[in-house]
């Protein structure tokens, strides 16, 4: 595998119950890009996701991430060597609070997390860095509000924070404008552009004008299989690509 | 806000210091010493449903290990009674890591379930055994001296030490749940696959919380035993794994005071009517079918919910 790929699955398959979701996925994801994952619903895209990250497991077919297969790992063990996930269907933790939310992902790096004789006093030296990480996502004048109560763009932005948090190397987005009205996604874009710098971003995304402003690769997905890889103008060219999508519309 | 730097929980926690203190000059001691076992008890039960959302049916099983093992190392080999709680505890916290090793991947109704057959095979062996006595139970074992100095067979002197275990049982529950462990936890309970997704390996967290809660409820069954000198069938019996849940539920779980609220009502009925024989189990289920209708949140959850809306 050489240097510049961070992350490569080799004929990835997932069945369920013989119905194959995912069929004989090849991706090859380059470092420092953000490589789009496309396709109508159902095509299997979290699925990749769930494979990719250990939430499932493959039923055949490896996953090697930087030159180390991690196909058998548990998913937190995938976590802990940075190639960390968000979720389609928002994922935050709404009874804690916004700055807590952050801290929570911060805190394993401490190494104190099975420490239950010690007061989470002892956690306050996260908090600024939890602020900074708030600021940057313009979340910090709601670090004390309880986070269920936030506005849906909000608790977004702070899922972004909370995985920004762990530093990953290679994050993985599930539909991060889902559900947005325009002015939402826009900052989206910014932030998700902002936060590629020296990180690789693999991202689920059906807004294609989004698609278009943030992705140097775009991998379509259809019944389960790839379809067509290329940039986007390459991508959007393919008939096969827009009879999928023209197909899946109607 | 208020005076000399106490908040409004520390003001409560002084508040019931000084009622706990009270307590043996206004109840039965006996009484008195039962309620605080089972407080304990219900609350470290609590730290598991409330603050894991985990639901075991099998607490009986590390209360009465605690009893019985306790009660029988004081007896078989003499062992002052200090030494005997350890001992005690340490066997619940055993079977703790056990059930727990083998529970803990479940969820919902299976993790209940694994955890009542687990208490059943507890039940079976302390039937069986040679030195559980059987259906008789262990009697008649003597309190001894605390330390060697004090003599604790006066129930006042008792009652006052099985306070303090109270106390530094309690601490420690409220010390987990106020941890870097306890966040973490909190976070698993609210979503546990985003807490997977962040690193966390949450079956350890889990475990850990299933075996400090475990041993806890050892303790309380250690001290519930030297209290009334005795261990029998209904301390490992489903019952009262019932019984606590009924506790958690009513005083309000995931409160820090709530279990304690529960065993004081549960272990009040059960004394106040104790002379209507079989009919205590029905008026116990009325009052919490009631009780669940009318405060969902428990009683200390409904008073909390009330206070926070009010201010
Ligand atoms: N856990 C599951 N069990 C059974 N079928 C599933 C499961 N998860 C996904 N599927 C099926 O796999 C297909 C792909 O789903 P998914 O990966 O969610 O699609 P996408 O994210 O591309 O919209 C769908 O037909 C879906 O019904
Ligand atoms: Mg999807």
């Amino acid at each position: 595998m050489p240097d510049d790929v961070i992350l490569e699955t080799r004929k990835l398959t997932k069945e369920f119950h013989g119905f194959v979701a995912v069929n004989s996925v090849d991706l090859r994801i380059r470092r420092g890009a953000i490589h789009a994952l496309i396709g109508p619903n159902g095509a299997g895209k979290t699925t990749v996701f769930n494979l990719l990250t250990r939430f499932l497991p493959a039923t055949s077919g490896s996953v090697i991430y930087r030159g180390e297969d991690i196909t058998r790992l548990r998913p937190a063990a995938v976590a802990r060597k940075g190639l960390v996930r968000s979720f389609q269907i928002s994922a935050v933790f709404p009874k804690l609070t916004v700055l807590e939310n952050v801290r929570v992902a911060l805190q394993r790096k401490l190494g104190t997390s099975f420490h239950f004789w010690r007061t989470q006093r002892t956690l306050a030296v996260l908090d600024g860095r939890a602020l900074e990480l708030l600021a940057a996502f313009d979340l910090d004048d709601y670090a004390h509000a309880i986070t269920v109560e936030l506005p849906y763009g909000r608790k977004r932005a702070l899922e972004l924070a909370t995985t920004l948090a762990l530093e990953p190397e290679l994050m993985l987005l599930d539909e991060p404008t889902a559900g947005m009205g325009r002015e939402d996604v826009g900052r989206v874009v910014a932030l998700i552009q902002r936060i590629s710098a020296g990180r690789t971003i693999l991202m689920v995304e059906h807004n294609l004008s989004v698609v278009a402003d943030l992705s140097d690769t775009i991998t379509v997905l259809a019944r389960g299989s790839v379809l067509a890889e290329g940039s986007y103008s390459e991508v959007s060219r393919n008939s096969a690509v827009l009879e999928a999508y023209i197909g899946a519309e109607q | 806000m208020i005076a000399a730097g106490f908040n409004r929980a520390q003001w409560g926690y002084a508040v019931l210091v000084v009622v706990g203190l009270a307590a043996p000059f206004y109840v039965y001691p006996v009484f008195a010493m039962n309620v605080l076992c089972l407080a304990l008890f219900a609350s470290a039960f609590n730290l598991l449903l409330g603050y894991s959302g985990l639901l075991s049916f099998g607490h009986a099983a590390f209360l009465g290990a605690g009893g019985y093992v306790t009660l029988e190392v004081i007896r078989a080999w003499r062992l002052p009674i200090e030494l005997a709680i350890i001992v005690g505890t340490v066997v619940a916290v055993l079977l703790g890591i056990i059930f727990g090793a083998l529970a803990i991947r479940r969820s919902g109704i299976y993790f209940a379930m694994i955890t009542l057959g687990f208490a059943q095979v507890v039940y079976f062996l302390v039937l069986q055994m040679p030195w559980t006595g059987g259906e008789d139970g262990l009697q008649g074992v003597s309190r001894g001296k605390l330390l060697g100095i004090v003599n604790l067979q006066g129930n006042l002197a008792m009652y006052y030490f099985v306070y303090a275990v109270f106390l530094a049982g309690f601490w420690i529950i409220h010390r987990t749940i106020h941890s870097p462990f306890g966040h973490v936890l909190r976070a698993i309970r609210e979503n546990e696959p985003r807490a997977i997704s962040l690193g966390y390996d949450v079956d350890r967290y889990k475990l850990l919380a299933f075996v400090i809660s475990a041993g806890l409820s050892g303790l309380a069954g250690s001290m519930k035993a030297l209290v009334v000198q005795s261990a029998n069938l209904s301390d490992v019996h489903w019952h009262r794994s019932g019984a606590v849940v009924l506790m958690t539920l009513l005083g309000g779980m995931g409160t820090t005071l709530g279990p304690s609220v529960g065993a004081l009502i549960v272990a009040a009925l059960e004394n106040y009517l104790a002379s209507y024989g079989s009919w205590i189990a029905v008026i116990t289920g009325g009052v919490f079918i009631a009780c669940v209708l009318a405060f969902r949140r428990g009683i200390v959850g409904e008073i909390r919910a009330l206070v926070k809306r009010s201010f």
